[in-house]
């Protein structure tokens, strides 16, 4: 984390700070671990800020919310240059680049109405294989329709 | 060392759950069972077959039928959903339920995509995918293989061309995926609105599949050892007018078979509305009704794989 941000935002007790978050998708982020706003935790954002590595970038702090490494590495598919530190007693306790996971399951909305896993009222949960990281895609499991980032920020109600 | 017992209890989903190996045994078995598609062979008398047909079919439904009954086992099912619980509204997967309850083996057609995956994520009992949406009909493309290695002995080395809706007709997936195990020359030949879609393409490239598109038949015909045909349907058309223009460009008749190979195997999934002329079927050329006719020793062969019965 640069300087400057570091005068923005205080340090946090307990939680995780994704840094390196590509400019402008801290928004995204946060939709995508599905915190609202309205659950209570406490969340910094920071939007833009210089960086090293990217020019420029967002940062977002989560203070109170305990989040798995799985549930953190599905950041990748917004943000693939991001790192998360694990914060326990203002102390980083671990440190790791996310990496998208081969299988997403249950996440994203398939594109294709004719897919079995957009029926109602069938016990199916959605699940997608990773066919490339960069650029990215995904395959719809069940019905084989590719997917790219622009579907899956769709499906995620980003865009 | 592929064999008999790989297969066994297997679903069959997409041709990709296969290869080239399991391809060779079930051919063997298909070859085998050619002696008996017209007689019986009583391997299979304590198991039943439970056909789910959400969708139409003649072909399929009938042969698996046939193939079930020369192998001295009991069918069981549906075609349509007008007489069953789904038209009170019961979903997909309580349907599977019930007939995994009373069968050994379950074959499914509906229009949706990846249903047959989802039911076989249901079921115990072994899964056939009869054709799901347009994606997949893994049993019709190891069909339309069995035609060709019966036809020329091999699969390698060969040119063949697939002409017609390239787009939206299930079979053509299917088969494509089936001739990534080969060594073959593809040759997609369709109307523009029609090529195929952007994940098929993807999937030739990254099989280093050879292969190239053209919108008028008689620039490949002579380059040709099989000529696969599909339908074209109306409806995928905005406009009539084109459509009728379309269907006259892309008709196969005397006058295209002329320019190819003597040896040259025409083939059809069928249904056959007017895409191949009347006039071809008495050409030696036709290989057509063949082919549905070795539907029932293959699906005999699947069956066998698939619930065991002894080799």
């Amino acid at each position: 984390m640069s300087g400057k941000s570091e005068l923005i935002i205080s340090k946090i007790r307990n939680g995780v700070v994704i840094d390196h978050i590509p400019a402008g998708r801290a928004l995204l982020v946060l939709r995508l671990l599905g915190i609202s706003g309205r659950d209570g935790f406490r969340v910094a954002l920071v939007m833009n800020v210089e960086s090293r590595k990217l020019g420029t970038k967002d940062i977002v702090k989560i203070e109170g919310r305990e989040l798995t490494k799985d549930e953190l590495n599905l950041v990748a598919l917004v943000a693939p240059t991001a790192t998360v530190n694990m914060i326990r007693d203002y102390e980083v306790v671990s440190k790791f680049k996310v990496t998208m996971p081969n299988v997403i399951e249950g996440l994203l909305k398939c594109k294709n109405p004719k897919c079995i896993t957009n029926q109602q009222r069938e016990p199916v949960k959605s699940r997608f294989r990773l066919v490339s990281r960069e650029p990215l895609k995904l395959v719809c499991d069940y019905c084989g329709t590719m997917h790219e980032l622009s579907d899956i920020e769709k499906s995620l109600g980003l865009v | 060392m592929v064999g008999f017992l790989d297969w066994f209890g297997r679903d069959i989903i997409s041709v990709l759950d296969f290869g080239r190996e399991d391809f060779e045994v079930l051919f063997t078995e298909a070859l085998n069972m050619e002696k008996y598609a017209k007689s019986r062979l009583d391997v299979l008398g304590d198991k039943v077959l439970a056909l789910a047909f959400f969708e139409p079919s003649t072909r399929t439904r009938l042969s698996f039928e046939t193939a079930m009954l020369r192998l001295g086992g009991s069918v069981i099912g549906f075609s349509g959903t007008e007489a069953t619980s789904m038209a009170k509204g019961e979903n997909l997967a309580d349907t599977i339920r019930m007939l995994d309850a009373y069968a050994n083996a379950i074959v499914i057609r509906h229009s949706l995509e990846g249903a047959a995956k989802f039911a076989a994520g249901i079921a115990e009992s072994p899964v056939i995918n009869a054709g799901d949406g347009s994606q997949n009909h893994p049993t019709q493309a190891m069909l339309d293989l069995y035609t060709i290695w019966r036809e020329f002995k091999v699969i390698d080395g060969l040119s063949i061309g697939i002409l017609g809706d390239l787009r939206y007709a299930r079979v053509v997936n299917s088969l494509v995926q089936a001739l990534s195990y080969y060594r073959v020359r593809l040759h997609l030949i369709s109307p523009e609105l029609l090529r195929p879609r952007q994940e098929l393409v993807e999937f030739m490239e990254s099989r280093g599949m050879k292969y190239d598109w053209t919108n008028d038949p008689y620039n490949v015909i002579n380059d040709l050892d099989v000529l696969y045909v599909v339908r074209i349907q109306r409806e995928r058309f905005p406009d009539p007018m084109e459509y009728e223009r379309i269907r006259g460009a892309y008709k196969v008749n005397l006058k295209l078979i002329e320019r190819g190979k003597p040896n040259l195997v025409i083939l059809h999934p069928l249904p056959r509305i007017d895409e191949v002329d009347f006039t071809v079927d008495n050409t030696p050329q036709a290989r057509y009704f063949k082919q549905a006719g070795f539907g029932v020793p293959l699906r005999m062969a699947l069956l066998r794989l698939v619930l065991g019965g002894g080799s």
